[in-house]
Formats: structure tokens, C-alpha cells, sequence
């Protein structure tokens, strides 16, 4: 059964990504069990689950962020592009898969200089190639229109929303080709989530997009496929619509009826 | 403030009376009397410093008339002819202090950065412990480790290493004594680079992790994620660690005086002998006869007031301007 479903996504369409029997550890405690999923490319997929059931941690394994908290170690296999991650030069594998965090994160620099960051640490861009790469970015986040007079003023004076939108905009400044999102609308009010998730729509066209949300509703607004994790276990993993409708499993229909968590 | 008086304690309190028994419930609660002891404890904080200043003030008054504003500007001392000026000591208060900072900020900025950002958990803890205790010692111990130690290394090495290598620059140039500007320096930066390592380590550990991972998740190395994302971001408490130590460096007595040669000369070189003004104040309190003499090194103790009053808001100031761009350089 739970074979099946997993199965059934990579058929559908080919996967950006796929994970195999993968276990973490911090320190001595176990984390993840056994997580066997395939992201799909050029499609939004949502990882939900109550606090702690490790949809995070999982996420965080998908470009590798999870190695700067010490002690930790990892099993299984991460194949992006059907290439090991964990073989490939960490600085190149974050330039393909970027990230975007729970609270809005933009460094204490101008506007302009956060979304040039990943452009100049990676050498190459300068001058009026820099501006130009910027100004797209910026448009892709939807953000120009909003902010073009303030390119040269402090990040920090951006409202919440339009810093999450920075801090995206930033993240695709470097052209990744899979943006993980770790809870990004959970400090944002509704409006500016909805000026997310409609950008996350538009972003699916160039970009796979893999989201950690604690809002069902906004798993099954924005995502084409949902993960279900408990207790550091993958319990299923179906078409959004499917793992919402007719639940393979009782857990899942208790958790995204409010049952728990 | 009756309504709710009335509500919280459920009994009806009517008019007047109700202000009153209001003040009275806040009372047993404990909010005034926690406002009128905390205001009463910083009004004497602030009425100390005021009485210092009117002190130091009133009791330089024969110094000030005689010498007037010259008095800053004078280079000469001289007790016998009861001419006395502040320029001498004005001068090796600052180069003792810059050349302390010059040594002390890359050792403690950089040690923060491997403590905080490299070292293993309990190493860190370790080492900044045993840091931290520097801050402990006496600074009188540190005039000793001077005396002892430092004094001839810098007669016997490094101010002729400076000398033959780079006596090109009038800085080093001059007889060698051991004793001198370059030396207080160097003592008084073992005595700050506890504070500036110490209180940057800890601001450095309170950087949000997301910043890090920001600039990692871009591709960055954990060196550029480092340098580029967590010193910026913690900048301003890091400016804060050095002033202090600033603040330190100038007021340092005791180490100072012992190292610093005791000769109230302006040298362009480095190898000189000098004196500071808290060290001279030291030095010739107990001997000063006459009051020019006396409320000379009282005024001096005024200037050194206003310097570090000067200094620290230059520091203020400088953090504004940093931080209102909200740009990291």
C-alpha cells in the first residue's frame, strides 16, 4: 500500500529529487526514520505535520543545512538530478537548492546589497550586470514595483511581508533550481501570505518548490503534492487533493481534521 | 483607575476615596514602592556623577584662573617654577590607549570570532573562563608582568627588531629604554583584550543562526557566511566591546604608571618615555605642594573626564551613523 503511493508521483512526472531510506540523527536521538519520498519537478510540494515531527529537519536535509547544527549525522541517499548530494560540492549544491526561512532573515544591508549577496559571492556579476540580475529578481518576487525608490535604503525598513518577499527574491538571485520553504508565511499576515503563495504559483514554472507548512489550508491552497510526517516518520505521501480528500491512513485524517496537533 | 480598583477588589469605591485606596492597593502590591526606590537609586547614581564633576571643578579653581584655557595647550611641568600644562599628559593618554587598541582589537575581535564561530563548545568555554580572568586580575599585577617580563623583551627584542626594520619612521627612532609609550601600550592591551574578547564572543553567540544559514543557503563558505553575515550583523555590540575597553585603556592607572617612564615629554617616538594623566596623578599626588601644584593635577583629572566623555560620544556618534544606513560597511 504505502509502496503504491509512494510510487505514484516520479510516474506522473519526473522527479527533481529523490529520497531514499533516509535517517537522522542528532546526536544519539533519531529524528528522521526511513523517509522515502520523490519531489516532483516544476511542482509545489508540501511537507505537513504537528511541531517536532520532523518536516523541518527534513527539509533542512534537502540542501545539506542541516550539517551546520553540530553532532548530527545522516543515512540514506538524497539524489538530486539522480546525483548523490551528499557527493557533490556543498557550496554548488546550495547554489542550486535555495532557501527561504521561517522568520524573515535579510542581512543588516541596503536592499540592492541582499539581493546582490549570492550574485557576488559567487563571483562574476558586477556593475550594470548586477543591477539588471537584480532588478529581475526582484520583479520574480513581485517586489519591484513595491520597493524600486528604496533600493539603497536599509532591508530592516521593509514591512515583514515585503521582507520575506526580499528574502525570496535573494534566494533567486543565484537562478536555484529547487527553493525549499521553511514555514515562510508563519510571521506574516494574511495578505502578505497570499502575495506569497500567489508568487510561489508563478515561481513553479522555472523553479520546484518543496514547502514546510504548519497551515493545512495552505498546503492544500498552494501544493500539487503533500507529505504527512509523524513522529519523524513519512506516514503518507499522495496528490494534494488525494491525501486531503480520501486519507490513506487514520493519523493523517485526524491530524488535518484538528483532531491533534 | 476607581472603576478598576473597584473591580479588581469587588467592593464599591466611591469619589475621592477611591484614588486614594487605589494608591494605597498599588502600595501592598509593590509597583510604587518599586518606582520610588529604582527612581531614587538612579537619581544618586546620576548625583554622583554630578558631584564629581562640581568637585574636580571647584577644586581647580586656582589652576584654571592662573593658566586659563593654556593650560591644555602648555608642554611644560615644572613644579619649581610652578609652570604647569596639560599637553604632556593629554598626549600619552591617547597613544598609550590607540597603540593598546591597535594590538588588542584584531587579538580580541579575531579570538571572539574563533571562539564563537569555530572552536568546539567546551573549548570555547574553557578558554573564555580562563579569559575572563584576566579581567580579574589586579591591574597592579599587571604592572609587575610589565616590570618583569615585558619591559626587558621590548628593551631586548621587539624595539630593536622595530628599530633596524622599520627605523625609517620617526616612530621608531630614539634610544631604547624599555620603559616608554610602546610599552604601556603593550601592557595595557593584555589588561583590555579580556573585555573585548569576552563581551564580542558573546555577542557574536547571540546572532540569530538564520543569519548564518541566510548567507550559506546562497552559496556561500562558512569563512564569507562569517565574515560577511554574522560580524556585520553583530557590529554594533562589537563597536560597544572595544569602547569599553577604550574607556578602560584611558582611565588605567596603576600598570601604566609603572612602565610608562614618568617623563612628562611629547616624542615622536614610540621608545620615549612619557607619562599619562591618571599615572601622573599617581605619581606626584602625595608629593604636590602649593596649590598651583595641586590643583594642577586636579584639573588635569577634570580634563581626563572630558576626554573620555569626548571619546565616548565620538563612539555614540559613530554607531549612529552605522547603524542608521543599515548597511554593514
Amino acid at each position: 500500500m504505502e509502496d503504491e503511493a509512494l510510487g505514484k508521483p516520479p510516474q506522473a512526472r519526473s522527479a527533481k529529487i529523490q529520497v531514499s531510506h533516509l535517517d537522522f540523527y542528532y546526536g544519539s536521538v533519531q529524528a528522521l526514520y526511513n523517509v522515502s519520498l520523490a519531489v516532483p519537478q516544476n511542482q509545489i510540494t508540501a511537507l505537513i505535520g504537528p511541531s517536532g515531527c520532523g518536516k523541518s529537519t527534513f527539509l533542512r536535509t534537502l540542501n545539506r543545512m542541516s550539517e551546520t547544527v553540530r553532532h548530527t549525522s545522516v543515512e540514506g541517499e538524497i539524489l538530486l538530478d539522480g546525483e548523490n548530494i551528499f557527493s557533490v560540492d556543498l557550496v554548488a549544491l546550495r547554489r542550486r537548492v535555495g532557501m527561504v526561512f521561517q522568520r524573515p532573515n535579510p542581512f543588516p544591508k541596503t536592499v540592492f546589497d541582499n539581493v546582490a549577496y549570492g550574485l557576488r559571492v559567487n563571483g562574476g556579476t558586477r556593475g550594470a550586470a548586477l543591477a539588471d540580475a537584480v532588478e529581475a529578481s526582484l520583479r520574480r518576487a513581485a517586489l519591484w514595483d513595491e520597493i524600486k525608490d528604496k533600493l539603497h535604503k536599509s532591508a530592516y525598513a521593509l514591512s515583514g511581508g515585503q521582507q520575506q518577499r526580499l528574502c525570496i527574491a535573494r534566494a533567486l538571485a543565484v537562478n536555484p533550481e529547487v527553493l525549499l520553504l521553511d514555514e515562510p508565511c508563519s510571521a506574516l499576515d494574511p495578505i502578505s501570505t497570499a502575495k506569497i503563495e500567489e508568487l510561489m504559483f508563478t515561481l513553479q514554472e522555472n523553479c520546484t518548490l518543496v514547502i514546510v507548512t504548519h497551515s493545512m489550508q495552505q498546503a492544500a491552497r498552494v501544493s500539487s503534492h503533500t507529505g504527512f510526517f509523524l513522529l519523524g516518520r513519512l506516514l503518507e505521501f499522495n496528490e494534494t487533493n488525494i491525501l486531503f480528500k480520501r486519507p490513506g491512513r487514520k493519523e493523517t485524517e485526524d491530524y488535518i481534521t484538528g483532531r491533534f496537533g | 483607575m476607581g472603576a478598576s480598583a473597584e473591580t479588581l477588589t469587588g467592593k464599591p469605591a466611591p469619589g475621592g476615596k477611591g484614588q486614594v485606596r487605589t494608591f494605597f492597593r498599588r502600595l501592598r502590591n509593590g509597583d510604587e514602592i518599586a518606582h520610588i526606590f529604582t527612581l531614587v537609586f538612579a537619581l544618586t547614581i546620576l548625583l554622583l556623577a554630578c558631584l564629581l564633576v562640581y568637585e574636580l571643578y571647584a577644586h581647580s579653581a586656582v589652576s584654571r584662573h592662573k593658566f586659563g584655557w593654556s593650560f591644555l595647550l602648555s608642554r611644560s611641568w615644572d613644579p619649581v617654577l610652578e609652570r604647569f600644562g596639560a599637553l604632556p599628559f593629554i598626549y600619552g593618554t591617547i597613544v598609550t590607549s590607540v597603540i593598546a587598541l591597535l594590538i588588542a582589537v584584531p587579538l580580541g575581535v579575531g579570538g571572539a570570532i574563533f571562539l564563537a564561530e569555530f572552536a568546539p563548545t567546551k573549548m570555547s568555554d574553557g578558554l573564555t573562563f580562563i579569559v575572563e580572568l584576566l579581567a580579574a586580575v589586579p591591574s597592579v599585577i599587571f604592572g609587575l608582568l610589565g616590570i618583569f617580563i615585558i619591559i626587558p623583551i621590548m628593551r631586548e627584542s621587539v624595539d630593536p627588531f622595530l628599530q633596524s626594520h622599520f627605523g625609517w619612521l620617526p616612530l621608531f627612532q630614539g634610544p631604547v629604554y624599555g620603559v616608554g609609550f610602546l610599552t604601556a601600550g603593550v601592557v595595557l592591551s593584555i589588561m583590555i583584550v579580556p573585555f573585548i574578547l569576552s563581551i564580542s564572543r558573546e555577542v557574536l553567540l547571540a546572532v540569530p543562526a538564520e543569519q548564518r544559514e541566510a548567507a550559506l543557503a546562497l552559496g556561500a563558505t562558512r569563512w564569507e557566511s562569517t565574515w560577511q553575515a554574522v560580524v556585520p550583523y553583530a557590529r554594533v555590540g562589537i563597536l560597544g566591546s572595544i569602547f569599553l575597553a577604550l574607556a578602560r585603556a584611558l582611565g588605567e592607572t596603576m600598570a601604566v604608571t609603572m612602565v610608562i617612564g614618568g617623563t612628562p615629554s611629547i616624542s615622536s617616538s614610540l621608545f620615549a618615555p612619557g607619562y599619562s594623566i591618571a599615572s601622573v596623578i599617581a605619581d606626584q599626588f602625595t608629593e604636590a605642594t602649593g596649590q598651583a601644584y595641586l590643583q594642577s593635577l586636579i584639573e588635569l583629572g577634570l580634563a581626563l573626564f572630558v576626554l573620555t566623555i569626548i571619546l565616548n560620544g565620538l563612539a555614540r556618534l559613530l554607531i549612529l551613523a552605522t547603524t542608521k544606513r543599515g548597511t554593514a560597511h
